[in-house]
């Protein structure tokens, strides 16, 4: 019997034994191949649908009207499961590449997705309070050559905005305007601060990008944006990318729209892992939601806003098999504010832990650059090949 | 910039060349406050709600005979040839779905139609940048099948009757408007101590009950504005008050009747309404039915938090990215004092002097600069399709922001390298396809009286084609800011 505060692991560890001593420490990451990835889930995706803590008692009694899909999903311990529309995922889990957190939320404690986005974004306690994304300062802390990212989006992401510049590039589907004009544009925007700025970055990436991305057909958005996305971390560019993901909103219809937001967002990785070939190996991604739902369904099959969820750390560099979870549990005396998933992890602090063993740099160092309000210390457990 | 630009460009909706300059700006500006067509010539094709409805309703009937034929596919053991095969239910199903999506998909076009249609002909381009202002303070997004149809109609039904009233009348047609009870789930919410409420308990069937979505998003995005001091037990107080809060001839079953009414009218349906008094925020509201909530919002319209954060919102979008708090406390004043007037807010705009300051303050949206680029080529109607699709790729499609809470107003949002190329991709087409009947040296000067730079003067003079001028033109700085 799983019991309050004990960690669990696919591989039975519990407690103290998964944490790690670091041989390489560097204040500064020093060259190497690595890639990161940041996929936001906005609108708060419900963790307890996505990795299902179906060894809970109370979980079965609760979530019964989501219960069918769960039946078929992969049984990732004897404690979660696996939505099954996250079938690629899944297969990842049973190559080790991939590692998931639950009761984790970042330190922000109210309901608004707006206010969350920002302190997901922002690295911040609090909404507003830090001005620039914690994805930019995280440049500050890699080699020049490798201190290069981009949004695969139509314009920059709070995540990635701040002092370096950053480029952002997405599916389109106009004529290409003639060479002829860009270039003349190009001097028009030469004097102009803000808009020569942005022009350089456009060209620049269009370049990289090629002719091959001239669209993509409904309901295939996911897998091509992550074909365009290794593309462009397989150049000589970007190293570290972002990919939003809207839709995780769900108070209503949950059990259809969840499924289709994974199938969407398990194409994506796939894409990325095979786009990226060998570099995979050399690859993390970071899936992670600024809040999470209600345990309880609310009365008109969904859930609403909550607080904690699950994230998901994929990769080839990923010490993956394994799901890190101090488990609250779901009995209402357990729940926070009698209604929502008690966040146990600290979602700056598995980031600051995931990304200080991914380059090899102090945590310390990585978690006060990245999220310089918070008290606490970068997640000790072993979550990338070293 | 003159004055006479910014009237034209920040206030208004950007310059025609077939329009007279108006001499005194801030006149002209008073003027269209007495002068607004709240439906224009260009809503004639606009469908009635009543037809949306129906079709509405006749998809989520067919969706829900497709369901309940599967449900019975399962479970009857018949011989497998005495029934049609599941494929050919769902084929059958699928069909006229399919048929009446598209149909739904029209009524969008059309309206968006409409919405470009009357930006680029109306005679008050202040008021209509107001309505769209509105429109997205209280924005439905159409990723939800059933506000597709429903999502132009709230803008034309209830923010264009009340761009010129009370800030609470308009909160009250919004709140109470089909896309707005449907978009946040409030058609559906159910109070656990109802008589439907009490009943779904009694027989133990599937679960009905409360959804707070809408009462949480009027407390943080329609009125107080988040953290400003209401809790969740407020939030869930707020959602028992509103249940009962739905539309007629959307529900199948015995709900239909027992709600009642006009397809698409706003019904209150006492037998969803959880009984008793609410405590919001301190106070006590013990009104009985569709009262309670009606009266929970007129406080919430003259509190404090909102007048504040309305006239954030509003200096935001005429004074620039960083609202001046000068600017935003005289606004506040001015709501708290008018009762929430939204002409007072109007004329306070117009006598400040914060949203007049010389330098451009803010940079287009994609809308804005849409409806811009195409005013200054002089294009009075566009392929509706054509608008729909334009806007889309440009990053901004109608009624289509993804969230309540809206697009931003902010430059971050909108000036993304990518975003800007997308621009110049427009650009060009728009130039092409108006021709060389547009002089670009001509119109740059009457675009910007004074305020045209030497870069854009000089590179739209030598473009090498005229197209190529007026594309420039199009994607210069003055033009993508106001």
């Amino acid at each position: 019997m799983l019991t309050r505060r004990s960690f669990l692991t696919a591989t039975g560890t519990v407690g103290a034994l998964g944490l790690l001593g670091f041989p390489k420490m560097a204040f500064a990451a020093a060259k190497s191949e690595r890639r990161f990835v940041f996929i936001i889930q906005r609108g708060a995706a419900d963790g307890l649908n996505i990795v299902a803590p179906t060894g809970d008692p109370a979980y079965a009694p609760l979530r019964a009207d989501f219960a069918p899909e769960l039946a078929t999903g992969m049984k990732l311990n004897s404690f979660f499961t696996l939505h099954p529309a996250l079938e690629q995922t899944g297969r990842m889990f049973g190559e080790k590449q991939a590692l998931f957190v639950h009761a984790v939320a970042s330190p922000y404690r109210d309901r608004s997705h707006f206010d969350g986005q920002n302190v997901l974004e922002t690295g911040g306690s609090a909404a507003y309070r830090v001005k620039d994304g914690w994805l930019n300062r995280l440049l500050d802390l890699l080699p020049p050559d490798e201190a290069n990212a981009l949004a695969l989006s139509s314009t920059v992401p709070m995540a990635l905005r701040g002092r370096h510049e950053v480029s952002s590039y997405a599916i389109a589907q106009l004529p290409k305007p003639t060479a002829d004009l860009l270039a003349r544009v190009g001097a028009l925007y030469e004097s102009d601060h803000e808009l020569h700025g942005l022009w350089t970055a456009a060209m620049e990436t269009r370049m990289k990008a090629g002719d091959s991305m001239s669209g993509a057909p409904n309901g295939q958005k996911g897998a091509a944006t992550g074909a365009l996305a290794a593309k462009m971390l397989l150049g000589d560019g970007a190293r570290v990318a972002m990919i939003e993901t809207n839709g995780w909103d769900t108070h209503s219809g949950q059990r259809g729209r969840l499924a289709a937001q994974l199938r969407e967002l398990d194409q994506t990785v796939a894409a990325l892992k095979a786009g990226l070939g060998t570099e995979w190996s050399n690859t993390l991604v970071v899936v992670a939601t600024e809040f999470g739902r209600t345990a309880r369904p609310n009365g008109t099959g969904g859930t609403d806003h909550g607080q904690g969820s699950s994230a998901m750390l994929l990769g080839g560099a990923v010490a993956g098999g394994t799901v890190i979870a101090d488990w609250p549990g779901l009995a209402d005396a357990n729940l926070y504010e009698g209604r929502d998933l008690q966040p146990t992890i600290d979602l700056d602090a598995l980031i600051a832990g995931a990304l200080s063993q991914h380059y090899a740099l102090e945590p310390g160092r990585v978690m006060t650059t990245l999220f310089p309000d918070s008290r606490g210390g970068a997640l000790r457990h072993s979550l990338v090949l070293t | 910039m003159l004055s006479t630009t910014i009237a034209l460009n920040r206030f208004g909706l950007g310059i025609r060349p077939d329009e007279q300059l108006p001499r005194e700006p801030k006149r002209w500006l008073l003027q269209q406050l007495e002068h607004f067509e709240i439906r224009p010539q260009a809503f004639a094709q606009v469908p009635q709600r009543a037809q949306v409805i129906d079709q509405l309703a006749d998809y989520l009937a067919a969706q829900r005979s497709a369901g309940k034929a599967k449900r019975q596919m399962q479970m009857a053991s018949l011989p497998a040839n005495a029934m049609p095969q599941p494929t050919q239910v769902d084929e059958q199903a699928g069909e006229l779905k399919k048929f009446l999506r598209q149909t739904i998909q029209q009524d969008y076009i059309v309206m968006n139609s409409a919405r470009v249609d009357a930006a680029l002909t109306t005679a008050s381009p202040f008021i209509e940048r107001l309505v769209h202002f509105w429109a997205n303070h209280f924005a439905v997004s159409i990723d939800k099948l059933p506000v597709i149809g429903l999502a132009g109609l709230l803008e034309f039904e209830a923010i264009r009757p009340h761009v010129l009233g009370k800030f609470a009348d308009m909160l009250i047609a919004v709140e109470q408007h089909p896309a707005m009870l449907v978009y946040l789930d409030q058609a559906q919410s159910v109070g656990p101590q109802s008589l439907a409420g009490m009943r779904a308990a009694m027989r133990g069937g599937k679960q009905r009950g409360l959804n707070e979505n809408l009462a949480r998003e009027i407390m943080e995005l329609h009125t107080l504005g988040v953290r400003t001091g209401y809790s969740q037990s407020d939030v869930t107080e707020f959602a028992r008050a509103l249940t009962g809060w739905t539309v007629g001839g959307l529900a199948g079953g015995p709900a239909a009747r027992l709600i009642g009414g006009a397809p698409g009218e706003f019904q209150f349906a006492a037998f969803l309404h959880e009984p008793g008094k609410r405590t919001i925020m301190g106070k006590t509201y013990a009104e009985p039915g569709e009262a309670q909530a009606r009266a929970i919002l007129l406080d919430l319209a003259a509190n404090a938090a909102t007048a504040k954060h309305i006239s954030t919102k509003l200096a935001r979008h005429f004074a620039g990215d960083e609202p001046p708090s000068a600017l935003v406390e005289r606004l506040t004043d001015a709501y708290l004092r008018s009762g929430g007037d939204l002409p007072t807010l109007y004329r306070v705009l117009i006598a400040s002097p914060e949203p007049w300051a010389p330098r451009p303050l803010k940079f287009k949206n994609p809308w804005e600069w849409t409806v811009s680029a195409l005013r200054a080529v002089g294009s009075s109607e566009l392929d509706p399709k054509v608008a729909a699709g334009l806007l889309r790729q440009l990053g901004q499609a109608t009624w289509q922001p993804g969230s309540p809470a809206g697009w931003d107003d902010i430059a971050a949002s909108w000036a993304g390298p990518d975003a800007l190329v997308r621009r110049v991709e427009v650009a060009q087409r728009i130039a092409d396809k108006s021709g060389p009947s547009v002089d670009a040296r001509a119109l740059a000067e009457k675009l910007f009286p004074g305020s045209l730079g030497d870069e854009t003067r000089a590179a739209v003079a030598r473009a090498e084609s005229p197209a190529e001028g007026l594309a420039l033109l199009l994607v210069s700085p003055e033009f993508l800011r106001r």
